[in-house]
């Protein structure tokens, strides 16, 4: 028996590999930054998970928080005065405030505050002492943004309702609040007491009551919460801990950790693809290496094996230089998205992050190297006598397809770990598969194409560079594959970000209305219509809102339906408060896909018929015919469900989830939505003076500000993005670079062969210009029209929107690709033109 | 005196299935080899020399048929059980050389050794290679020998085992007239000294001229079995 020691095989791995090591490296390469991409995104996720349980507590303030979005019932309060060692309250509402000095006005989030809140982290002021005096007299904490806005300093003073404060302070930070929601609305504290001298108490809109807890000594928060929370639900009371605080914001942030992490994937997944194609390639070449070896009496197992262990050695290589590249990277991501982000992000070395990316670079390469390494199994010694390229066919070899599905397995499991979602995961992994199988289809076809109808009436040059595409040891199916598939890549991600760019970005056109004011109150309707006309500013739509709560769906009540899982109906259709208007007509933003629609109700005895958004039904699992009861502040409605509708909500426009017809709830508490557009700032800002003015509890958006916040915000998604898919990008661009050079390994014997018999170098380039073209504009065609077909299905079936893509990008894209390879094509040949044609001859035995 | 055979082929027949029709490349051969005997196989090109060759030493399996070699029956084993027959029992000489490219003269003598785990093998290598007059040339890659030194590399390679038969198919077609001299000479000295069997395939009469006995081929079939004088 020879048994052959591990060591040896090692050994012989390391010998085999001596001459080939950069071009293993090169190939190996394609991986690097798939794995600094996931590597980076990992350690972000993990120090941001850290950084969120470490700052959870200084974010939520408080031991416990108790919620509510109502006034909350006078038989709750002994509860809620016996809990805990130390109690704050707070009311937090939007409103408009004024300030005097230079009469600006702007929506703000006031925070009514009573107590010592935060028991944890601060109200970071300036003074630093404002924290704490605002509290004790008329005196408010403003936002430092509204401070900057309005040119106002500390000691200057603010209008809210109708009372004015002083400025104690300027407010820099406050728990759990990010970049983002304060510029929308930034905050305004102010003690409690005043409140009710303000009037706004009164305020149509919603007034959430919070009630913060501090303990002093040790209680089992969870425990408690578990105890008190049946009683809490009945009043409609939510809960909040730092652990649920941690909970809720971990998992908004694995969300796009997770995204981030997938786009990362694919930078990844199109490396092996390089890898695959290079691999099969290398072994291709080694193939009389191993028929010696075999003859020499080296078994299949450990022919297979002195390989296995060069390609993983070499991953192991790769994964180490992408993990440590990704460390690096790791320290931007901070930087790209700070303003996303409610946390002091600390970027530091993940070893976990490190690990399992090296880890998923040493499967990522033993998988995608199994593909070409099994046929080894099948390399005779006889191969020593007589080299047959004559590969073993795919369908004799069971044991690719159990690699092929082991790959698809390992798609499926790595999307899942990072979505948790089943149906994302098969998706992904069925496009991956779907483009694959096209993209070797177009191969197939192709070669087969071309042998069947060759044009022999063409010129030398055009006949050889046809030929090559179907000849022996052509590239044309793994550059088709990798090229395609790094096209569709590239482009899926572009059009992605189109759809997303799209989805926000609101037409700006003449009619559309960039002001709206809310919370109007019934009484306050038409003067508020006047002083708008007055202004001459046009009222471009006017509707009430009556705000309900889902009661019964179809005879079940909330409880009913959280006990009874087998109703279908989600639980979540009783959570909220929903916003309802009603109306006779569609407006021409909607659009019924589902049932009629009827826009009045003419006895107080007929049925009433509601329409639902499209979207929303699906996601309570309500459906036309369905019998729902909504709560109108005590008064029951029993409804049907008549129709659905779809709504585009791209339009600037009030657009609602539940729609009732006219003649129910016109006696119901209501308040009224006003939309008008406004010129020039001055225009603006002096609407809102008279308005906050004459009417102080009304609100009013500037949707231009909105807007502007939001384009501020996509793009730095935007360039997140961006960010990402240059990993993509790049490697693609390494893919293409190391399948190309690979095949001029392959080629050079043969145009060494052309040459010696006459070819000239041109003959030579122009006969390489073409196969490639061929290719290049083939896989990058086929690549485009599948990312098409998919960017298509992801607008239509996941973001629910249509998707137009522009001309020109996809255009200059196909021509980038195609003219690429060939560039790549021709710069490898002209090595081979210069490389002295003896030392190839030699070189190949 | 009855000498066991190192070699034992009967009624091998070799077919190549090829696009419809069934192409006998060797019909039927029977003969055995001697222990320590010298054997010649010539014939005309695609007569299949190379393929009985390759059938004796166990690198393809038969369509019908048996061989035997050294007492073990080649057609029952598996591809990894021929492997190691060939490792522990036959040396190759092939007529382009066939040395690993990425490893060096002294290298590629070793790997046999070493697939047997042996010990202490890098002062036996250098020994070899002393006797086909490279050891200055140890640590070169294939490509910076020429084909006469590669051929006496892959000869050093072959001795390396002690194999009990040597096959060599036309050890000597791609050399000049001097160093095929070389060459053939350092072939039956070990002949003579180790009492290793000797097949091998050649064009060339002179050499064949110097076995003790010749099979001629033609079109698949064995049409002579000469004992040479001598
Ligand atoms: N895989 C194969 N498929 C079909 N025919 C084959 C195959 N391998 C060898 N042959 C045929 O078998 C015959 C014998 O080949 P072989 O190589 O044994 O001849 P040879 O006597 O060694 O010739 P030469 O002296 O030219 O080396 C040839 O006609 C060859 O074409
Ligand atoms: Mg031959």
């Amino acid at each position: 028996m020879n048994k052959l020691s591990f060591p040896w095989l090692v050994k012989m791995a390391w010998r085999d590999s001596r001459r080939n090591r950069s071009r293993l490296f090169l190939f190996i390469s394609s991986i690097i930054l798939g794995i600094a991409a996931l590597v980076a995104i990992f350690s972000f996720g993990y120090n941001l998970k850290e950084d969120i349980d470490d700052q959870a507590k200084e974010m939520i303030g408080a031991d416990l928080v108790i919620t509510s979005n109502r006034p909350v019932n006078p038989t709750m309060k002994p509860l809620l005065d016996s809990l805990g060692n130390r109690r704050s309250q707070e009311r937090s509402f939007a409103s408009m405030v004024l300030f005097p000095k230079s009469q600006g006005t702007r929506l703000v989030q006031i925070r009514a505050l009573a107590g010592e809140f935060p028991y944890y982290g601060a109200l970071e002021t300036l003074p630093v002492a404002a924290a704490q005096t605002f509290r004790e007299g008329q005196q408010a904490l403003v936002d430092k943004t509204l401070m900057l806005q309005f040119g106002v300093e500390v000691g200057d003073s603010i209008k809210v309702g109708e009372v004015t404060f002083e400025i104690a302070g300027i407010l820099n930070k406050a728990p759990g609040q990010t970049g983002i929601s304060a510029t929308v609305a930034p905050a305004v504290y102010i003690p409690l007491r005043y409140l009710p001298q303000t009037g706004l108490e009164q305020k149509g809109s919603r007034i959430n009551y919070l009630y913060y807890y501090k303990y002093d000594t040790r209680v089992d928060i969870k425990q408690l919460v578990e105890k008190l929370e049946p009683r809490l639900e009945k009043e409609y009371l939510n809960t909040e801990t730092i652990e649920t605080q941690r909970e809720d914001m971990g998992r908004s942030f694995r969300d796009l950790t997770s995204f981030l992490a997938l786009v990362g994937f694919i930078a990844l997944l199109l490396g092996s693809i390089g890898v695959a194609s290079a691999i099969h390639v290398y072994i291709r070449e080694k193939l009389r290496s191993i028929a010696i070896l075999r003859c020499l009496g080296v078994s299949a197992a450990q022919a297979f094996l002195i390989y296995l262990i060069q390609i993983m050695g070499i991953g192991l290589l790769g994964s180490i230089i992408g993990a440590a590249l990704g460390t690096v990277v790791q320290q931007l991501l901070p930087q790209v998205l700070q303003d996303l982000l409610p946390v002091q992000i600390t970027v530091g070395i993940s070893w976990l992050a490190i690990l399992q990316g090296i880890g998923l670079g040493l499967i990522i390469s033993l998988l995608f190297a199994l593909l070409p390494l099994v046929s080894i199994r099948n390399v005779s010694p006889l191969n020593t006598l007589r080299i047959s390229y004559e590969s073993t066919s795919l369908f004799k070899d069971p044991l690719k397809w159990a690699v092929y599905a082991l790959i698809l397995v390992f798609i499926f499991g790595f999307t899942y770990l990072q979505t948790q979602k089943m149906k994302e995961a098969g998706y992904f992994t069925l496009g991956v598969l779907v483009g694959f199988l096209v993209l070797a289809g177009i191969a197939w076809a192709l070669m087969w194409t071309v042998r069947r109808f060759f044009p022999e009436s063409l010129s030398y040059i055009w006949r050889q560079g046809l030929a090559n595409l179907f000849r022996p040891n052509n590239q044309t199916l793994i550059l088709i594959i990798s090229i395609g598939l790094g096209t569709a890549f590239i482009s899926t991600l572009y059009f992605v970000q189109t759809i997303l760019l799209n989805q926000v970005t609101l037409s700006a056109s003449e009619n559309q209305p960039n002001m709206v004011l809310f919370d109007i109150q019934g009484g306050q309707r038409e003067a508020v219509a006047d002083l708008t006309r007055r202004q001459g500013l046009p009222v471009i739509d006017e509707v009430p809102i009556v705000t309900m709560r889902m009661e019964e769906i179809n005879g079940l009540t909330a409880e009913e339906v959280k006990e009874d899982s087998t109703s279908g109906i989600s639980p979540r259709a009783f959570q909220r408060e929903i916003r309802t208007t009603f109306r006779g007509n569609l407006t021409d933003s909607e659009k019924i896909t589902q049932g009629t629609w009827q826009g009045k109700v003419n006895s107080p005895e007929d049925t009433v018929y509601v329409s639902l958004d499209a979207g929303y039904a699906e996601r309570i699992k309500v459906e036309v015919g369905d019998k729902i009861v909504f709560n109108v502040q005590g008064a029951l409605i029993p409804t049907v469900v008549g129709s659905l509708r779809e709504v585009d909500w791209n339009r600037i426009q009030t657009n609602f989830r539940v729609v009732f017809p006219v003649g129910v709830l016109e006696a119901a508490p209501q308040f009224h939505v006003l939309m008008t557009k406004v010129g020039t700032a001055e225009e603006s800002a002096q609407f809102q003076q008279e308005v906050v003015r004459e009417f102080p509890n009304i609100s009013i958006i500037d949707l231009e500000l909105i807007l502007s916040v939001m384009d501020e915000l996509l793009d730095k998604i935007g360039f997140v993005i961006r960010f990402m898919a240059a990993f993509s990008i790049i490697t693609g661009l390494v893919v293409l670079i190391s399948s190309v050079l690979i095949s001029k390994y392959q080629r050079m014997q043969e145009s060494v062969l052309l040459r010696t018999l006459g070819a000239s170098r041109s003959q030579i380039f122009a006969i390489t210009a073409l196969e490639y073209f061929f290719l290049g504009a083939l896989a990058a065609g086929t690549g485009i029209v599948l990312s098409l077909a998919g960017s298509w299905a992801l607008a239509k079936f996941s973001f629910e929107t249509s998707f137009t893509p522009q001309l020109w990008p996809v255009v200059v894209l196909f021509l980038l690709i195609s003219g690429l390879t060939v560039l790549i094509g021709l710069f490898n040949s002209r090595a081979v033109v210069q490389q002295s044609p003896l030392e190839v001859l030699r070189s190949e035995g | 005196m009855l000498v066991t055979p190192i070699l034992h082929i009967q009624d091998l027949t070799k077919t190549y299935q090829s696009t419809g029709h069934t192409l006998t490349v060797l019909d039927s051969i029977n003969f055995s080899v001697e222990e320590g005997s010298t054997l010649a196989i010539i014939g005309p090109s695609g007569s299949g020399k190379t393929t009985l060759l390759g059938l004796c030493a166990g690198l393809d399996r038969s369509s019908a048929g048996l061989v035997e070699l050294n007492g073990i029956r080649l057609d029952n084993l598996n591809e990894d059980a021929r492997a190691q027959v060939r490792n522990q029992h036959v040396g190759f000489i092939f007529q382009n050389f066939q040395l690993l490219p990425t490893l060096t003269a002294l290298e590629n003598v070793m790997v046999p050794m070493e697939l047997r785990g042996a010990k202490n093998i890098k002062p036996q290598a250098m020994d070899l290679l002393d006797k086909v007059g490279l050891a200055d040339r140890a640590h070169h890659y294939p490509t910076q020998l020429s084909g006469g030194e590669q051929q006496r590399v892959s000869l050093a390679r072959a001795f390396s085992n002690k194999p009990k038969i040597l096959f060599a198919d036309e050890p000597t077609g791609n050399l000049d007239a001097e160093t095929s001299e070389k060459v053939v000479k350092l072939i039956f000295d070990l002949n003579r000294e180790a009492g290793t069997t000797l097949v091998l395939v050649t064009h060339d009469a002179e050499l064949a001229a110097k076995t003790q006995r010749i099979l001629r081929m033609k079109g698949g079939k064995l049409i002579s079995d000469e004992r040479t004088v001598g």
